[in-house]
């Protein structure tokens, strides 16, 4: 048996040592953002749904007390409620599809080789870098819903070229539609960058193969290039969908706090700021986390899972 | 691959970092001194033409008077002062107020003073004997259990129809409706000549109409009555009102987007009238950098709004003084000037408003604003509900939750219904 190079008196305490020599440095590294995000991120969040939880409907009010969900249910039976939740599942389901339809397009007309190629990449990607508050500003002009001689903006374009005009945003029906629009252009550019890069990533030897094949061009996009896609198509799905679920400035810069183009995150605000109602605006902003959350976790769980795959 | 998620990386950075970082001025200033003066902040919403040109001047003022004081404007932009309002909340909430801030007279000051947040200021009012200065009715409607809380600087006036002479004439009209049936059967008549017979702007500005509603069909005393206890908002009388309230919106043309492009629309002959605060008198006249340039009694003229003769549905903007101001001292000589004759007549004539003292003089004061002192002085007086007198901050807000959701529904009922549980929840 060989003796170790030097006396140990305590192997197991220098094993350990040794061993948080390895993991020591890096903890202490990402200590500060854990501590930060443990307090600012999830401490919140926790605090946020205990207030939720609980009958503070004032600041100015002695007391509280924990009434469950109580809140949570009787939210459900405010007229306000319902036409904010309709106007997020519009300007969602809008704005996510539109965005995706539309990115993916712009990226598979770059794909083509289209010439001066980084110049329209430049153009497209700019919105991203204005934030949605000077995006609405200018729409807000764009989408004036004044008509005929009274048309300003995108109404007195479609008027000049025979178009019809619409009431835009202040359309009751369909105006969250419109407020979707604003957001597509500001975002397309970004999914366009993520599936042009998803497109780059497909190899070149796949497609010949496949063309070796016998397969047609749309054949290779619709067999092999589309399903090496599904990767990026989820990934700008989450990040389009929680944009989404929480707009706030975009609807504010254009049309302020109106009940019109209400959503939840605009009804917490005026929960919280006017009406005074510190339980109601947490409740409110419960619910639009448990709805991001739906969007989040099965992502989640699915790149978990993909890592220990592989 | 990796280059053009890089760039997408690089993108999104620079968009998250276009929206952060916007420090709201004012902080760093507090209590700070300038070239040996000591600051004072003073946080208003005075950052449009005339408001605050007319802030401009009561400044000077205050610099001649107390030149050891360096004024620090701690404006926030924003019509009616929604945002100015948010971030003065948490200004107070973390104990950091300005030195002395603006805000509507009345219930809307009532959270704060709850709260305790601002020093009352009868000692001020001693004094000054700001009592003999200012109507009497005007200290009552803002004394929270015999103590004032603030000085008001001017008072506006919210039940004013504007009306285009023109279409008028076009339409048949030979004189302004004076109450509420003459003006639904005005409205009718412009609607046959193809013009909007009422402009409306963003959904505030049908609360702003509202309110001259109310006042004309239910009269100054029992609208008054609304807002104390035992109020009933589910009474006949205001059923009848929201009734012409509905017909009257009937004839309403498309909203815009604020006050501003439905003034504009009366201004432009597009539509034949509009209810909206004397503010909009300094839109019309000013020359074009900040206002139309129209001529009165010509382009545009006034009268109260149908069925509120007599009757002057006021609002005021008031200075305050929060507790733990940094600068006390300098906070009260700015109130001091605010509460002076000169300048409160320095600042309204610029700002488009009458002052609140009784012993201005009358000669700065033409046209409209002259009209406007002759009322203030003889008429009876009624709170403005969107304007923060009648009503504190969370009653208003169900009282524009209610309005916006009639917008959508026209649902009478519904509206009285909803307008009764924000009076109950308010009232108690």
């Amino acid at each position: 048996m060989r003796r170790p190079p030097y006396p140990l008196k305590n192997p197991r305490g220098v094993r350990t040592v040794r061993r948080a020599r390895t993991w020591l440095p890096g903890l202490l590294l990402v200590a500060p953002s854990i501590v930060a995000i443990g307090v600012f991120v999830y401490g919140m969040l926790g605090w946020n749904f205990r207030l939720a939880m609980t009958d503070r409907h004032s600041t100015r009010q002695p007391e509280e007390h924990f009434v469950g969900l109580e809140n949570f249910i009787n939210i459900w039976s405010e007229a306000r409620w319902h036409l904010s939740v309709r106007h997020a599942v519009v300007f969602t389901v809008v704005f996510v599809l539109g965005a995706l339809l539309l990115g993916w397009f712009l990226a598979f007309l770059m794909e083509k080789g289209i010439k001066g190629e980084g110049t329209f990449r430049t153009i497209y990607l700019f919105p991203m870098a204005i934030s949605f508050v000077a995006t609405g500003i200018v729409w807000r002009w764009l989408m004036n819903s004044g008509q005929d001689e009274r048309a300003v903006g995108l109404n007195r374009l479609f008027d000049a070229i025979g178009l019809p005009q619409w009431a835009w945003f202040r359309d009751p029906e369909w105006g969250m539609a419109a407020m979707a629009i604003p957001a597509i252009w500001q975002m397309s550019g970004y999914v366009m960058a993520l599936f042009l890069a998803g497109f780059r990533g497909v190899p070149e030897e796949l497609r010949e193969a496949a063309r070796v094949d016998g397969c047609t061009e749309w054949g290779v996009y619709r067999h092999v290039v589309l399903p090496m896609l599904r990767p990026v198509t989820l990934s700008a799905l989450i990040i389009l969908g929680h944009i989404s679920l929480k707009v706030f400035d975009l609807i504010v810069a254009v049309s302020g706090k109106q009940i019109i183009t209400d959503v939840p995150a605009v009804y917490m605000w005026v929960a919280v700021f006017d009406s005074d109602d510190p339980a109601k605006g947490a409740t409110i902003a419960a619910y639009i986390v448990l709805a991001v959350a739906v969007f989040v976790i099965p992502y989640l769980v699915w790149s978990v899972r993909k890592e220990k795959q592989s | 691959m990796r280059r053009w998620l890089a760039t997408a990386a690089m993108a999104g950075l620079l968009a998250l970092s276009a929206c952060g970082g916007q420090e709201p001025g004012g902080t760093q200033a507090t209590g700070g001194t300038a070239g040996g003066k000591q600051q004072v902040e003073v946080f208003s919403w005075w950052t449009g033409p005339g408001e605050a040109d007319g802030l401009k001047a009561m400044v000077q003022i205050f610099q001649k008077q107390y030149p050891n004081y360096q004024f620090f404007d701690a404006a926030v932009a924003g019509g009616s002062g929604d945002k100015a309002k948010a971030l003065l909340k948490t200004k107070l909430d973390g104990n950091q107020p300005p030195d002395t801030f603006q805000g509507h007279a009345g219930a809307e000051l009532q959270g704060y003073i709850q709260d305790g947040k601002l020093e009352e200021l009868n000692f001020l009012y001693d004094e000054l004997k700001l009592r003999d200065v200012f109507p009497s009715q005007l200290v009552e409607q803002i004394s929270v259990d015999g103590k004032i809380y603030s000085v008001p600087v001017n008072i506006h006036r919210s039940n004013v129809m504007w009306f285009n002479p023109n279409v008028l004439k076009e339409a048949g009209i030979t004189a302004p409706p004076k109450t509420l049936d003459e003006f639904i059967a005005a409205l009718e008549k412009v609607k046959g000549t193809g013009k909007i017979p009422l402009s409306i702007g963003s959904e505030w500005t049908v609360t702003h109409l509202l309110e001259s509603v109310l006042l004309g069909s239910m009269g100054t005393d029992a609208y008054n009555a609304l807002f104390k206890p035992g109020a009933n908002w589910a009474s006949p009388e205001v059923k009848t009102a929201l009734e012409k309230f509905n017909t009257i919106m009937s004839y309403a043309g498309d909203p815009q987007d604020d006050w501003q492009p439905a003034a504009k629309q009366v201004a432009d002959g597009q539509a034949a009238f509009n209810i909206m605060g004397d503010w909009a008198y300094g839109y019309f006249h000013n020359p074009p950098e900040g206002g139309l340039g129209k001529k009165s009694k010509v382009d545009f003229d006034w009268a109260p709004s149908p069925g509120t003769e007599g009757t002057y549905l006021w609002l005021s903007d008031s200075f305050t003084l929060p507790k733990g101001a940094k600068n006390r001292e300098g906070a009260i000589a700015w109130l001091k000037v605010a509460a002076s004759k000169e300048g409160q007549d320095a600042f309204n004539p610029k700002k488009g408003s009458i002052p609140a003292r009784k012993d201005a003089d009358k000669s700065l004061y033409t046209d409209y604003l002259a009209d406007a002192l002759e009322d203030w002085s003889g008429n009876k007086l009624a709170g403005s509900i969107q304007h923060g007198v009648a009503v504190n901050q969370p009653w208003l807000a169900s009282i524009n939750e209610a309005v916006g959701l009639y917008l959508g529904t026209k649902d009478v009922a519904a509206l009285q219904q909803a307008l009764d549980a924000a009076a109950k929840a308010n009232l108690q």
